[in-house]
């Protein structure tokens, strides 16, 4: 017996192809830009969303039943908000080096739409199961593309992945670089991350046409 | 049993559940984890002093190693002399414990005119003594802080600098090695005048072979957290200055 039924691996494979939450749903696209000037923050951040997505979703699944629906929407940023604060607290006491990575992501990750989206979209309105595989379905299609623009932001931007060089030394004029190749700067600047975002939502709809919509 | 979740007082008293419910879990937390935390961050203020005079575990190309925390109480007081809390008329008395002194609070204090002072740390490492200048000032997003350490001619012999919110790749790189170890030998006097050190961009110097210009090379992307490091150690210094005074030797 599969793990997971056919219904269920759809929760999870969807997002990372035909639906993804940034080059389809057009969600989370601030913090794609903000933070994927490099390689590892990327990854930080992607693994960040996908606990707090995956809980988040179940939390919100267990209690759609009693919430009002005329603040839901508080009732989700209360959720949210605590997960973020009580991983935040408890890595500050146990993990200080590592919490102090992540301190720059809370305030995004409490902020980034596909989590409310998907509170909003999915979890209000499915079991705590479903609930977890779409969690975690859209939070690694969100990290998929988050790693995918930060590799090449950091690589033709910086000249590294992971800070450490591939193309050589940029002021010793050593590997790459001595042949006149040079790092572009635009590439570490946030538009650059919107470009590259265009680039894969072009590259995605134009292999996959359905994608496409009518004019 | 089948509630109403439409009626207003419904609403209500599930609002007020919910606050009472999440503040209790975020309270019970914050009091159960604050001593450990608070013990991260006094390890953390001390292993960043002690880097700022050279006491860490870099070695040639490895990033930012600090002592570690389990270590560190012990190698502060092997090398850190004397604190010192010194107030902006100049005068200077030791305080044990003045690297606990909130940096943010006294430097608010003195923009409104109240009583401040600022701790300073005399270290001492193979008969060389260091003068270690706590920073605090604003960057991009938020705080951004450090810790300076300058010899009798007011060579910078260490920097470490860390913020709060800069920019990952870009602001947030100020907290790595090869933007901190290019103060390493600046000096923060321009003749008599305490100059500082500018983060500068296009000095045409990014081997920051000249140490005599008061200026570091920037970081590429990060105009505003560069600036806002030049613009804290030049208010610090200007802080310290009468103290400096006192021990300058050149």
């Amino acid at each position: 017996m599969a793990l997971l039924s056919k219904k269920d691996a759809n929760l999870i494979l969807d997002p990372l192809a035909d639906n993804n939450p940034i080059t389809i749903q057009v969600l989370g696209i601030c913090s794609a830009l903000a933070i994927t000037a490099e390689l590892k923050a990327s990854i930080v951040m992607a693994i960040s969303v996908i606990f707090v997505l995956g809980v988040g979703n179940v939390v919100i699944s267990l209690m759609r039943n009693i919430i009002p629906s005329k603040i839901r929407i508080i009732v989700q940023l209360i959720v949210v908000a605590t997960l973020v604060i009580i991983v935040d607290q408890v890595l500050k006491a146990f993990a200080y080096e590592l919490s102090k990575t992540l301190s720059v992501f809370v305030g995004l990750i409490i902020t980034n739409c596909i989590i409310m989206g998907r509170f909003e979209a999915f979890a209000l309105g499915n079991g705590p199961w479903k609930s977890f595989l779409d969690g975690i379905g859209n939070a690694l299609g969100y990290g998929v593309i988050l790693i995918i623009v930060g590799f090449f932001r950091e690589l033709f931007g910086t000249g590294t992945l992971l800070g450490y060089p591939v193309f050589g030394d940029p002021i010793a004029k050593t590997g790459l670089y001595a042949t006149g190749y040079e790092n572009n700067g635009f590439m570490i600047i946030p538009p650059a991350a919107l470009i590259v975002v265009g680039i894969i939502i072009w590259v995605q709809r134009s292999r996959n046409k359905a994608l496409i919509e009518e004019a | 049993m089948a509630v109403n979740t439409e009626k207003n007082t419904y609403t209500v008293i599930f609002a007020i559940i919910m606050v009472v419910v999440v503040g209790s879990i975020l309270a019970f937390l914050a009091s159960g984890l604050k001593d450990k935390i608070g013990e991260n961050e006094r390890f953390e203020k001390q292993q960043n002093i002690l880097y700022a005079m050279g006491v860490n575990e870099n070695t040639e190309d490895s990033g930012v190693n600090f002592i570690p925390t389990t270590e560190v109480e012990g190698e502060f007081t092997k090398f850190i002399t004397k604190q010192l809390v010194v107030s902006p008329d100049g005068s200077v008395e030791e305080q044990n414990d003045a690297y606990l002194i909130d940096m943010k609070k006294q430097l608010s204090a003195l923009k409104n005119g109240g009583d401040a002072e600022f701790p300073l740390f005399v270290g001492e490492k193979n008969g060389k003594k260091f003068y270690i200048l706590p920073m605090y000032g604003k960057g991009l997003w938020d705080a951004i802080w450090g810790f300076m350490s300058l010899d009798e001619n007011m060579i910078v012999q260490g920097a470490y600098f860390d913020h709060k919110g800069e920019t990952p790749g870009l602001g947030a790189n100020i907290k790595l090695r090869y933007f901190m170890d290019d103060f390493i030998g600046e000096s923060v006097l321009d003749g008599n005048r305490y100059a500082g050190i500018a983060v500068a961009k296009g000095n045409n110097d990014p081997l920051n072979n000249d140490k005599e210009d008061n200026e570091v090379d920037a970081l590429a992307g990060a105009t505003i957290t560069g600036n806002g490091v030049a613009a804290m150690i030049k208010e610090t210094l200007n802080i310290y200055k009468p103290y400096l005074e006192t021990i300058r030797t050149n």
